[in-house]
């Protein structure tokens, strides 16, 4: 009898081993509250992508408000409902609420969690050779914290006083008084509730990614043998490490003002004629606290996508990354400044003008890093044999957003134009280009380029490049328009210029980007159709789609909890040995050991070899012929 | 079927720490940053003027000292856990929350003192700030003996001892911690009045 249960049990495990991704659990171990690394990814990018779509509505929709200012929008009525005024106009208090949204969801939910969240998670053990994360019940507590915190932003949207409104920015005293407008009230408690929930998930997540980076290599991955989306992710784990405490203490000193009367922020303030009792804050100090986060936040959301690209670019043009340890330099010097350069968005407050010369200074440094990154980039595809992949089109798109937003970056980052341009749409423009789009392309870039390893099957590669093209010239029809606009001077955030003559001519650009906007949003649904028509019925994936180097192509196609069925593969080599000269194929990935291949070796390999073999470490493996 | 035998070169071990023990050190870092960040509102808001200046409560010197010599106690439990003497483990943890009780104890006593000061929470911002770094401060203290409390069941289930130093280390790291943070923040608060 037990030899009966015992030889049926061990049946048991052979077929599990099999015919499913995961051993043991139920579906709530395994789907819901699960540790393993691949599922929390996954939820954070179908989390991030229903921000996405939410955040994107909320844009088409004021921007109908921009682009047509007379048309009629009752036809809205069924899903805004009061928010649409009797004569059919967006409500005003809306509006803001709109745009104040917009900002948030994209720069937090979407770019920040949906952008890190998912890369970081899937690619770091993957790629460095680890079973899973220092701690994965803390990875799955991030997760949960961001979707409480997910929860909570969105209730706050069907507030009969509305969402949060004072800008993305939430500076006070109009954060800070309730009764300073209908979102001050409880969308703005709501808001500060689900950041704080927010941060606690990305400081949760950021331990996690630093520990595993640094401690759970596998044997052989050196620091100079990382891919660079891993040293991406590894920066932006640390920015966030140090900058989103800031933006805590900011929050709670805030809700002191809000809740319980004190006064850090809040001095000399009259409503309806009356003083209140607040004494002694100060508004400014809050811009302080806010853009020592605010700022680093941009490179949070841009670093990731930078490395998504190194590595795909590099891949696709079948070269080494052109200057791999300058593209490393270039990460930290950008991390380093990102930290000492707050006070550019603060020059119109009255600060000193020699402070403002210095931040200007410290500002313009950071072109040098990434005109670094930027050339590096083209070096790379000079002369490379270019495959034109969906992953690759949105690479080379994210480059041409980060040249053309980053050089209007002199310009605003200069504490005499910014008078001028400060709140203006340039401003928008240039950010939106910069880190947004950048940013935005190379998370899709991302999903393009890993969906096979994620979930096993191919995306459609020609709907991918109709994508691709909407949305590239998309964005610039969107986003060009923008400086001209914001040179003419037209303020951020303004409901309407309808009353100012100076503005009319500039209704039909207005107009134009409006239509762009609306076009462009409406790609996205083809990216959605792919997504999710692929991930059932996609093509199935090779092993190794790509050709590339990295480590997570030598997992199973559907990578088991704990990622590599035996062993952890050992790292021989960096992964950037694309089209060495004289080897048999045009990659070689990091698992090849040097004497394996000394038809390509360089003299300084054939030394390291050497080196290794002295240790009394080197080990024989047996290869079986058939 | 053949078989061929080939001598490949064995890469070394990347450096590496016990990641859990590492996280700790990161948490301690952003800990660190939140602050940071509050003691350079404190002087940036002073710096703008309309301060109200008032004396540090005496209360504050005590729970100082306490903080200190609590973390004398739990260096001591860390040692006796490397050497398997498990009873004295027990007794210096125990006597570490204690001493960590007596600290907030006095916290409060402080609050106390300083309402009686007329130095309110709800007022000029350099007595808010006063409440908040010394709360926040406090809440860590807090969540610190809830992990003492985690760890003294541990030594209970005698699942502390020579080779399994980790979480005992951990806790110390952040005991070591937030009394070298209350040191900095006394000091400061001291220098800044």
């Amino acid at each position: 009898m037990a030899t009966v249960d015992l030889h049926t049990q061990a049946d048991v495990h052979h077929h599990d081993d099999h015919d499913h991704d995961h051993d043991h659990g139920n579906f709530w171990t395994n789907y819901i509250f699960s540790q393993d690394h691949k599922i929390i990814a996954k939820q954070f990018l179908i989390t991030g992508m229903m921000w996405a779509i939410i955040g994107g509505s909320l844009s088409v929709i004021f921007r109908l408000q921009l682009g047509f200012p007379d048309a009629n929008l009752t036809w809205l009525k069924p899903l805004l409902g009061g928010w649409i005024t009797p004569s059919g106009k967006i409500d005003t208090e809306f509006y803001l609420a709109l745009v104040t949204m917009h900002g948030t969801i994209m720069v937090f939910f979407v770019l920040t969690a949906g952008l890190s969240g998912t890369f970081s998670n899937f690619l770091i053990p993957l790629q460095i050779g680890a079973r899973d994360m220092a701690s994965g019940f803390m990875n799955m507590l991030s997760y949960w914290f961001f979707f409480i915190s997910s929860v909570i932003m969105f209730t706050s949207l069907f507030l009969s006083t509305g969402p949060a409104s004072g800008g993305w920015t939430i500076y006070p005293p109009l954060s800070a008084l309730p009764q300073a407008m209908p979102g001050s009230g409880l969308g703005m408690t709501l808001w500060l509730v689900a950041m704080a929930f927010f941060i606690v998930s990305s400081l949760l997540g950021g331990i996690n990614y630093i520990s595993t980076i640094i401690n759970m290599r596998t044997k052989g991955m050196s620091f100079t043998r990382l891919p660079l989306t891993i040293w991406a992710f590894f920066f932006t784990a640390i920015i966030g490490l140090l900058s989103f405490p800031v933006l805590f203490a900011a929050v709670l000193l805030l809700i002191f003002d809000r809740s319980m009367g004190t006064s850090f922020y809040l001095s000399d303030i009259y409503i309806n004629g009356e003083a209140l009792p607040n004494q002694g804050g100060s508004p400014v100090l809050f811009q302080h606290l806010f853009w020592f986060l605010g700022h680093p936040e941009v490179y949070i959301v841009i670093l990731p996508s930078l490395g998504i690209t190194s590595e795909i670019i590099s891949t696709n043009s079948r070269k080494p990354i052109f200057g791999y340890k300058a593209m490393v330099g270039s990460l930290l010097f950008i991390t380093v400044l990102s930290f000492v350069v707050w006070a550019h968005h603060m020059f119109v407050t009255g600060m000193n003008p020699f402070l403002g010369s210095i931040f200007t200074l410290l500002t313009l440094i950071i072109a040098v890093p990434s005109a670094v990154k930027i050339f590096n980039y083209v070096t790379t595809l000079w002369k490379g044999n270019i495959i034109f992949t969906t992953a690759m089109l949105f690479s080379i798109g994210l480059v041409s957003f980060f040249l053309s937003g980053g050089i209007t970056g002199i310009f605003v980052g200069n504490s005499a134009v910014d008078i001028q341009l400060h709140d203006t749409y340039f401003v928008v423009a240039h950010f939106h280009l910069v880190m947004g789009a950048a940013s935005f392309f190379g998370m899709l870039a991302g999903v393009y380029h890993w969906f096979p390893k994620m979930f096993g099957r191919m995306m459609d590669e020609r709907l991918g490049k109709v994508h691709f093209w909407l949305s590239f010239v998309g964005v610039y029809l969107v986003f060009f328009p923008m400086h001209y606009i914001g040179i003419a001077g037209f303020p951020r955030r303004y409901y309407s210029w309808t009353n100012f003559e100076t503005f009319s001519s500039f209704s039909d650009l207005n107009t134009l980007v409006s239509v762009a906007a609306i076009l462009t949003f409406a790609a996205q649904f083809i990216f959605l159709f792919n997504f999710f028509y692929s991930m059932f019925r996609g093509k199935l994936a090779p092993a190794n789609p790509w050709k590339e180097n990295t480590l997570e192509w030598t997992t199973p196609r559907h990578p088991k909890h704990g990622n590599w069925p035996g062993e952890i593969p050992t790292v021989y080599r960096w992964p950037y040995d694309y089209s060495k000269p004289g080897a048999k194929d045009d990659y070689i990935p990091q698992t090849v050991p040097f004497s394996e291949t000394p038809e390509s070796n360089l003299p300084h390999e054939n030394e390291l070899i050497k080196l290794e073999m002295e240790g009394n470490d080197a080990i024989v493996v047996e290869k079986k012929n058939h | 079927m053949t078989t061929e035998f080939k001598i490949i070169e064995e890469p070394r071990k990347p450096l590496a720490m016990h990641p859990k023990k590492f996280g700790m050190w990161l948490f301690v870092a952003s800990v660190g940053m939140l602050f940071a960040s509050l003691t350079s509102a404190y002087i940036v808001r002073q710096a703008e003027g309309n301060w109200l200046y008032f004396d540090l409560p005496a209360t504050l010197y005590w729970s100082t000292g306490v903080i200190l010599l609590s973390s004398v106690t739990m260096q001591m439990a860390f040692w006796a856990a490397k050497r398997d003497l498990i009873e004295r483990v027990k007794l210096l943890v125990s006597i570490t929350m204690g001493l960590g009780l007596v600290f907030l104890i006095a916290q409060l006593v402080a609050w106390r003192d300083l309402v009686a000061q007329n130095v309110y929470f709800v007022g000029n911002p350099s007595g808010s700030f006063l409440y908040v770094i010394t709360g926040l401060h406090g809440l860590h203290i807090i969540s610190a003996l809830v992990y003492l409390v985690i760890v003294l069941m541990s030594a209970y289930r005698l699942k502390i001892h020579s080779r399994n130093l980790p979480q005992i280390e951990m806790c110390t790291t952040y005991w070591h911690f937030l009394g070298g943070l209350w040191l900095y923040l006394f000091i400061f608060l001291l220098l800044n009045r």
